[in-house]
């Protein structure tokens, strides 16, 4: 790596860049995820979901794209990190009297705490999931496994529910601002399509907490079967 | 006869600047890297100059007062600049803005310099855009020009009302840029107290490190004063609060002369005082008076509010005393109007100490030129109303802001109240041609100097005097005299005389802290700016002009019996700051009151009441008083005064009508 | 001396160097008018300390009318107060209610530190300017001023990018004590302009490094600079100022 490349990865302006770029290329996973768990909603027991789900964990490409999407968490995490400590560096004493409602939103201010919650989420979540899809991959029963019905029991538990609840409304928020300040981050911002930028980025954050929301409120009231 | 040598080049007047240019003597690159130059103050001037004496070569430190040199007063002006590029086509030119300026500084100026500051402020403008000072654009893409208190020409240039701001910060960032190549040490939070000289000639500086409170002395081959005005001798003024005569007045006791001190700008526009806790006055840009009309009511002593006093019952004084040039008459003459009215009791507001500047004239105006731009035919008045606000607030948006900020009042809705407030001082340490004081290898520049304005300055010629001084004059003068210093070594600041000096400024500081008195430093300065403001402000007589010595001589011995310094010296103290400041106040303010005694005549800034037409205009004395008044500092508070006669040459001496 | 009716409580920061921890401290004062600035009641606050003996508050002012940049106070968890586009000196009592309690702080960031009480060093924006905030061209190179046009438009934003007066309240209401829209404010007045391109690449590449150098936080695009900022530069300055750097280093 050249000296002025590293330069820019470790400058303010550079690790910003990468949170925006890993916040965006996360989003578009969001997308993906978030289409194929509507398929429960096709109301056919499954067959299509679990369709979809077999395709997600035995294509090549999809496997590929597993390890970049990991990447990206780690290096959004990272950097968050990194971030945090250096902006926290910043201000080693704090205001006595701070009011930041006056001047901002509470969840851009809270992008750390609100990630963090979205890392434990994840966390959770990974180990209902996807632990159980790894060891049918490996342990060559990935044809029979049923994701559908992992589903339909997991959600069965109240507890769990409100926990994924908590985990996808944290989501929304840190949508919520992470969209919009992504395409600030990368220099687009502009006085005629910002506004429809920051338009765009709320729906998306709504419509996202909604469908994800949606499976473990229809499967634990038993919309979903 | 004189001591003075004003060092005028020979030959005709619009050749000299040209010729001393070719003639003066240079410093070559080599040498230049030897010889250090210190800077006193970092606004128009001192930035300017600064960066340019940097840029050939020299050696220099900058130290200003403030926390950052982006921060000088220079900042704070609003209007514009005036340059003779004749952009608009409009018959102007070096000679003719050259013209304006000697006659509206009451012929009181000096015509070489004035002559020299008209054919280099075309240079200013290039120097400002090429360095990326966004000045107002037509929709051509080239610069915008608007005219100005006191000319028929549209010369001055602007960026909406923060001209000064856009300039300095321009400035500012060529001095900055010296900075980081390594050519310009800055020392930010310094205040001067001492100029150091050896041998006759100015040697360096005492500067007080304002947070470690520890002295310090600093060697240069030259030193430049770009210290600004004074206006704040008169406690409330357009000032920032932090400006002083400190370091001018240190000079002046080490031997400079001080020129013509009680020449005092009091400008038009400025928002009246609301109470006895003002610790400033807030100017509003003199632009204002293009558009805006000034009036009081007709009767006496009228109680209505202004939108319910008709038209026929408005007296738009300026325009029915001064026909040809109406509102736009110079600032002396539109002050001092203001100031007749409301003593004849015509008044308005609450304090009965201010009048109206009305925009709802031009809102009309505006609102239906702009509906013919806009093809619209048949405009109804509402639509008229918000285009020609539309227009006033493109124009004059941050000044009308600013003023419904302090005032609570919306200028859009009812007229403005103003009120005329001291703001710049012409006065200031005398300089010959090459801006050197009477101290070998000491200057002034800008405002800290006497030399351009006469007896009053015409609106946007200080930003352009202060850039003419530091961008274009002084590094050709500077060479005049380094050019024969190049064999001076750097002398050693152990050397006896900055001992001394730095003894000198210490005293000063003990002995202040040594009175611990019972009353503020702000108390004395309240006194002696009201004793200012009533026996030396716009009107001045003998009587009132001999009490004030007397009051401003015992308000001397009891500041030094009483006054409290808070704090300790080795320390970042405000307070011991003031303190130094006013003391050097208190005693220019002698001088003031005895330089405007002295000279019974009334010119420019100066109205003398004894010397007055029936009419009651301002009645100068060509005569007796076509000199500059340079005080020689004798020591315990005596004063000597040497006279430089001016000669008018290119210009015709005559009575100043603006009729 | 009476001035007006209001009486307050004022917690103002205490600290007597950069080295010593400090403490909010409670002054009441009273019969103060709402025509007052809140720096003049400032003054009224000082006088009174001057005549019983104590130390008076030290404040960063100048130029008391909004353009010098150098009031920095951090009022009641905002920087330069309640109302919007003013700075400390153009903020008025009658912004406040009698009998209101007001605390009163510096700006708190590791690269401004404290001087004394409620005056900060800020000279790490003068190093940032030094770094690249300029236009090269030395005393006498200029050509005639009209030879570039320049499109309205451009001109005007960059004259609002350049009407920055830099006092440090971005960098105050930041949560991460970001220099940001300060540093993005002068990249965008310079780059605007046609004489400014000719070294916007190595501009933006060294007045970022140098405002990393200083130890400012990062941005994290809540906006609170725009909204504190008392000449209302711009968020756009920062997206223009991020575009510049991608730019630049791509380049070279």
């Amino acid at each position: 790596m050249s000296n002025s490349s590293a330069n820019f990865i470790q400058s303010s302006l550079g690790k910003k860049l990468l949170m925006g770029l890993t916040g965006l290329f996360l989003i578009s996973f969001l997308v993906v995820h978030a289409t194929l768990n509507s398929f429960i909603f096709a109301m056919d027991g499954g067959d299509l979901f679990n369709q979809g789900a077999h395709f997600m964990a035995t294509n090549p490409i999809i496997r590929i794209m597993e390890i970049v999407l990991f990447i990206g968490i780690i290096l959004h995490i990272v950097q968050a990190l990194v971030l945090t400590l250096k902006n926290q560096k910043a201000r080693p004493v704090k205001y006595a009297v701070n009011d930041g409602k006056a001047n901002s939103k509470w969840y851009s201010r809270s992008m750390g705490i609100l990630g963090s919650l979205l890392l434990m989420f994840l966390v959770i979540h990974l180990s209902h999931f996807w632990v159980g899809t790894k060891a049918a991959q490996f342990g060559g029963t990935i044809d029979e496994h049923n994701t559908y019905i992992e589903i339909i029991e997991v959600f069965h538990n109240p507890l769990i529910v409100l926990v994924y609840l908590l985990g996808v409304i944290s989501l929304g928020y840190h949508l919520a601002h992470g969209f919009q300040s992504s395409f600030q981050t990368l220099g687009l911002n502009h006085p005629k399509y910002t506004p429809l930028v920051k338009l765009a980025g709320l729906w998306f954050s709504i419509l996202i907490t909604i469908v994800f929301a949606a499976m473990p409120i229809s499967v634990y009231f038993g919309i979903v079967k | 006869m004189s001591k003075l040598d004003s060092k005028i080049p020979e030959g005709p007047l619009e050749q000299k600047w040209e010729k001393y240019k070719s003639s003066v003597a240079l410093v070559n690159p080599a040498n230049k890297r030897s010889l250090e130059v210190i800077v006193v103050g970092s606004g128009l001037a001192g930035a300017s100059a600064a960066s340019s004496l940097a840029e050939m070569g020299y050696k220099v430190k900058v130290f200003c007062f403030q926390d950052s040199a982006r921060r000088a007063h220079s900042i704070a002006a609003q209007g514009g600049i005036n340059a003779a590029k004749n952009y608009q086509n409009d018959g102007d030119s070096t000679y003719r803005l050259f013209y304006d300026t000697i006659k509206g500084g009451d012929y009181r100026a000096r015509e070489a310099n004035v002559y020299r500051l008209a054919s280099v402020s075309a240079n200013i403008i290039d120097q400002c855009v090429a360095m990326g000072v966004p000045l107002a654009r037509e929709y051509g893409g080239m610069l915008s020009n608007r005219s100005f208190g006191g000319t028929q020409v549209q010369r001055t240039f602007y960026a909406a009302g923060q001209t000064g701001q856009q300039l300095l910060l321009g400035a500012y960032s060529g001095l900055q840029r010296q900075v980081g190549l390594g050519t310009v040490e800055m020392f930010a939070r310094h205040e001067m107290l001492e100029v150091v000289n050896i041998e006759g000639k100015c040697r360096g500086i005492i500067a007080r490190d304002l947070i470690s409170g520890k002295l310090e002395r600093h060697f240069g081959h030259a030193v430049l004063l770009c210290t600004g005005g004074y206006g704040n001798v008169f406690y409330l003024s357009t000032n920032a609060m932090g400006s002083n005569v400190t370091a001018a007045w240190k000079a002046h006791k080490k031997g400079a002369f001080f020129g013509n001190p009680c020449f005092t700008q009091i400008h038009p526009t400025c928002i009246p005082v609301s109470g006895d806790h003002q610790s400033k006055l807030t100017l509003m840009s003199e632009s204002l008076r293009n558009d805006g009309r000034i009036w009081v009511p007709k009767k006496q002593g009228d109680t209505r509010k202004a939108n319910e006093i008709p038209e026929d019952e408005r007296d738009y004084y300026l325009e029915r005393r001064y026909p040809a040039f109406g509102n736009l008459v110079p600032r002396d003459v539109a002050s001092r109007a203001a100031k007749e009215r409301c003593d004849a009791g015509y008044g308005v507001g609450n304090s009965k100490m201010a009048v109206y500047l009305d925009y709802k004239a031009a809102i009309e105006r505006y609102g239906k030129t702009q509906a013919k731009k806009l093809n619209i035919s048949n405009p109804t008045a509402e639509q008229l109303r918000v285009f020609g606000k539309q227009v006033v607030e493109e124009k004059y948006g941050n000044l009308f802001e600013m003023y419904e900020q302090i005032t609570g009042e919306n200028p859009y809705e009812v007229p403005m109240r103003i009120y005329p407030a001291v703001h710049y001082t012409m006065g200031g340490l005398w300089v010959d041609y090459n801006l050197m004081t009477t101290v070998p290898g000491l200057y002034a520049l800008g405002e800290a100097n006497f030399s351009d304005h006469g007896a009053n300055r015409l609106g946007a010629s200080a930003l352009m005097q202060g850039l003419a001084d530091g961008y274009f004059v002084i590094p050709y003068t500077i060479g005049a005299y380094l050019s024969k210093e190049i064999s001076v070594k750097a002398i050693s600041t152990d050397h006896e005389a900055f001992v001394n000096a730095e003894k000198d400024a210490q005293a000063i500081i003990d002995k202040l802290f040594a009175i611990k008195g019972t009353k503020s430093v702000d108390h004395f300065h309240k006194r002696l700016g009201k004793i200012m403001w009533d026996k030396c402000g716009m009107a001045r007589n003998d009587k009132g002009l001999k009490e004030a010595i007397t009051e401003i001589r015992a308000l001397r011995e009891e500041f030094w019996k009483d006054v409290r310094v808070p704090g300790t010296a080795n320390d970042f103290n405000p307070e011991l700051e003031k303190a130094g400041r006013v003391a050097d106040f208190i005693e220019l303010g002698e001088l003031m009151c005895m330089d405007a005694l002295n000279r019974s005549e009334s010119c420019g800034g100066h109205f003398r009441e004894e010397s007055q037409t029936e009419e009651g205009e301002a009645m100068r004395k060509d005569e007796e008083f076509a000199y500059v008044a340079a005080w020689e500092n004798k020591g315990n508070h005596t004063y000597e005064m040497h006279k430089e006669e001016l000669k008018f040459e290119a210009i015709k001496i005559a009575a100043r009508s603006y009729k | 001396m009476s001035h007006g009716n209001m009486n307050l409580t004022l917690k103002i920061w205490r600290q007597k160097n950069d080295k010593e921890t400090g403490k909010l401290v409670t002054y009441p004062v009273k019969d103060i008018s709402p025509d007052m600035s809140f720096l003049e009641m400032f003054d009224v606050l000082n006088e009174e300390l001057i005549n019983k003996g104590e130390e008076p508050i030290a404040f960063d002012h100048d130029c008391r009318e909004g353009i010098c940049g150098m009031c920095s106070m951090f009022i009641n968890g905002r920087p330069h107060g309640p109302k919007r586009g003013v700075t400390t000196c153009q903020l008025h009592m009658r912004s406040f209610k009698n009998g209101d309690t007001i605390v009163v702080e510096p700006w708190r960031a590791a690269a401004f530190p404290v001087i004394k009480d409620l005056t900060v060093d800020r000279s790490a924006f003068d190093r940032i300017i030094a770094k690249g905030g300029f236009i090269s061209v030395n005393t006498g190179n200029a050509q005639d001023a009209n030879n570039i046009p320049i499109p309205k438009p451009d001109a005007d934003a960059s004259f609002e990018a350049a009407a920055c007066i830099g006092c440090g309240a971005c960098v105050a209401t930041c949560k991460n004590s970001s220099a940001m829209l300060f540093v993005s404010a002068k990249i965008s007045q310079l780059a605007l302009l046609p004489q400014g391109r000719v070294e916007a690449t190595t501009r933006v590449k060294n007045m970022v490094a140098q405002m990393d150098e200083e130890g400012f936080g990062n941005c994290t695009n809540t906006g609170a600079c725009e909204i504190e900022c008392p000449k209302g530069i711009s968020l756009e300055n920062i997206a223009r100022m991020n575009r510049e750097y991608f730019v630049a280093n791509i380049k070279s």
